[in-house]
């Protein structure tokens, strides 16, 4: 989906346009009316909106006093401990979590594209499964298994004579619980790298093993390279999907960021400015801030692209 | 020596063997990680079959087993395994509890009499048997309200399901079907809108509804589903254009308008794509959390599945028998839809990710 952004996909064309041609054009833009309507209406409009709040120290109960107070908000950004502290919770979970939900999927994939594998389909289906379950079954479910006496993990660890850890309640592990429970949402990720993996010439095997390479090679310089665009795709989500990353932590542990600001995300300081205390002057703010941080973000990412991902429909 | 039954290396009857080990060893250490991997669901399965009393032992059994009794002279005696002098385990109802020396019954033969069995009656084990508590499911649905949580979760989830249907079909159609000036810059900023954190445009969004009075009602849930969905107006599109041109173009020559060949033509031919938008939403509108934290939190009796989930757990959080069966009915209708419709729905998935 992705490899439509780019700016070669456009075409501009000139001359004016016959009648026909504009009675088309009339058509087709009342048929696309309703999502330009919705993009000014949701998204152009609120991003605006956003940043004119962002000059403003809005409260929305106190909705008339508004004042302008210029790039305050921004001043308290940059000097807001919590911010500080969101940051650092954001990055350490992001440190963990990007590199595992980049590596499951290609992992559980390869699992399932083996030839030795019997009943292929059924076990895509029940590896898929889990990612069906909503979130807050599955916040529950786990943190039952992972319950420190009575959680299955930590009595599989008393048979092993290991004392588990306090999954949910320490400040360290908590971060690997939350990737755990993160694992079963990777259905989607893992069907496209399949489905991708599937659709590589077999040829290309043939030819690799008639000249000695074993799995791993193949893998290495076959696969690995044909999937590069499902994982780029994966990459730019999941990155999305953790800059915002707050409501498992809030379903799991409260919105206070228990235990000891472990899991005050980003999202979490943002949601509560906003919406517990109405600040939406300031919530606008971190808004921005991490639109700004997102843009740049993927700017770089997909800057890199040309070095690493592989799109088999070459340039043209 | 019996050379001709020998299996020899480069016979090809050991080759298939070989193979045929190697798809066994494989299939097995796939059947492992899965089970590992869904572990937390047979953990959701048997404690919340469980009574407080089997959970409350902390090294009891995995399954919902309780110990059994035996009614005598009008009172319940919990069953024990004796051993006899030989080592024989014997299943015997403890009716009067001493410290070196204790009475039994054998529940199969009361009228047998009473048995003394010397030794510590509290170093035997208590028979147990199965019995799961499937009470701890209808005490879970009442107590969650779930027939108000179901049609709160469905009124809101069908009529935005009705909603994204039918503007992203629209939208899909212009895109796929007719020349418009620009088209391209607006399909690139329509797969852009995609990668927005939706925290950027929440606070006004909620501003405006807050202001329009649509807080505390369904509105803000369904309505913005009218304008059509980025993912899906891609899957879509996707789809219809991989539909031939000719077709639409005889109906054209025919005489029918953009409309009817959309009806007639487009539609007929997408119903296992629109089948996979329709789950796809629905499983979504199930799952959604923060639409309903924000708009409907000062209203429980509006609140969707999720929400009430959240809201039952904080009171019931230390009993884990009721947490469960309530995780139960989180997911139960997701999982049957899905299992239902698991073809449409994961080619579906495919089809959004895979790059032409």
């Amino acid at each position: 989906m992705l490899s439509e952004l780019n700016s070669k996909n456009l075409r501009f064309k000139r001359g004016k346009l016959g009648s026909l041609a504009k009675r088309e054009a009339w058509i087709g833009m009342a048929f696309i009316a309703p999502w330009i309507v919705g993009f000014f209406l949701w998204t152009f409009g609120p991003m605006l909106a956003s940043l004119l709040f962002s000059f403003t120290d809005f409260n929305l109960l106190r909705r008339e006093e508004i004042q302008w107070i210029g790039l305050d908000n921004f001043r308290r950004f940059f000097t807001d401990p919590l911010v500080r502290q969101a940051v650092k919770v954001s990055l350490t979970f992001a440190f963990i979590a990007l590199p595992v939900s980049v590596i499951q999927p290609i992992l559980m994939a390869a699992l399932l594209n083996d030839g030795r594998l019997w009943a292929r389909r059924l076990f895509t289906t029940l590896f898929y499964m889990p990612a069906v379950v909503p979130f807050v079954s599955a916040v529950y479910v786990w943190s039952g298994i992972m319950n420190v006496q009575t959680g299955w993990f930590n009595r599989a660890l008393a048979v092993l004579g290991v004392q588990g850890p306090d999954w949910l309640g320490s400040q360290v592990w908590i971060y690997r619980s939350l990737v755990m429970i993160g694992l079963w949402g990777v259905g989607n990720m893992m069907l496209m790298t399949l489905a991708t993996m599937q659709g590589v010439p077999t040829e290309l095997y043939e030819a690799a093993k008639v000249d000695g390479a074993g799995p791993l090679t193949q893998f290495r310089h076959i696969t690995l390279p044909l999937i590069t665009p499902v994982i780029f795709y994966n990459l730019v989500l999941t990155s999305i999907g953790i800059v915002q990353y707050f409501l498992v932590p809030f379903v799991l542990k409260g919105p206070n960021g228990d235990p000891g600001n472990a899991t005050w995300f980003y999202g979490m300081h943002l949601y509560k400015e906003a919406f517990s205390y109405s600040n939406m002057g300031y919530g606008a703010t971190m808004a921005w801030m991490l639109f700004i941080f997102v843009m740049i973000f993927t700017v770089i990412l997909f800057s890199t692209q040309k070095y690493w991902v592989y799109y088999a429909g070459g340039e043209d | 020596m019996n050379n001709k039954n020998m299996v020899t290396k480069s016979s090809p009857l050991y080759g298939e063997m070989k193979k045929f080990l190697g798809k066994i060893t494989y299939t097995l250490i796939a059947t492992v990680i899965l089970l590992v991997f869904l572990s937390p669901l047979a953990y959701m399965a048997t404690t919340s079959l469980k009574s407080r009393d089997m959970i409350a032992q902390a090294d009891g059994p995995i399954l919902p087993m309780a110990p059994v009794t035996f009614e005598y002279k009008e009172r319940e005696h919990p069953v024990l395994k004796v051993p006899d002098e030989s080592g024989n385990i014997a299943e015997l109802a403890v009716v009067k509890k001493g410290r070196e020396e204790s009475i039994f019954v054998d529940p199969q033969n009361p009228e047998a009499g009473e048995i003394v069995w010397t030794g510590r009656w509290r170093t035997l084990e208590p028979v147990r048997e199965f019995a799961p508590q499937w009470d701890n499911f209808s005490y879970a649905w009442t107590q969650l309200n779930m027939p108000r949580l179901l049609r709160n979760t469905l009124i809101i989830a069908f009529v935005s399901m009705v909603g994204t249907i039918i503007s992203s079909t629209m939208v899909a159609y212009g895109f796929s079907r007719f020349r418009i000036p620009g088209k391209d810059l607006l399909f690139l900023i329509l797969i852009a809108t995609i990668m927005l954190p939706a925290f950027v445009t929440i606070v006004p969004t909620y501003v405006l509804f807050a202001s329009i009075g649509w807080t505390g009602t369904f509105l803000p849930l369904i309505v913005p589903h009218f304008f059509g969905n980025a993912y899906n107006v891609f899957l879509l599109r996707q789809f219809f254009m991989s539909i031939p041109k000719a077709l639409d173009e005889a109906a054209m020559i025919d005489g029918a308008g953009p409309m009817r060949r959309l009806i007639y033509i487009i539609l007929p031919q997408s119903v296992p794509v629109l089948v996979a938008v329709g789950i796809f939403h629905f499983i979504w509108a199930w799952n959604d959390f923060f639409g309903p934290l924000l708009y409907l939190s000062t209203k429980p009796e509006l609140q969707p599945i999720a929400i009430g989930i959240q809201r039952f757990n904080a009171q019931f959080s230390a009993r884990p028998h009721l947490v469960q069966a309530s995780a139960f009915w989180g997911m139960f209708l997701p999982l049957i839809l899905f299992f239902l419709a698991q073809k449409v729905f994961m080619k579906g998935i495919v089809f959004t990710g895979v790059d032409k």
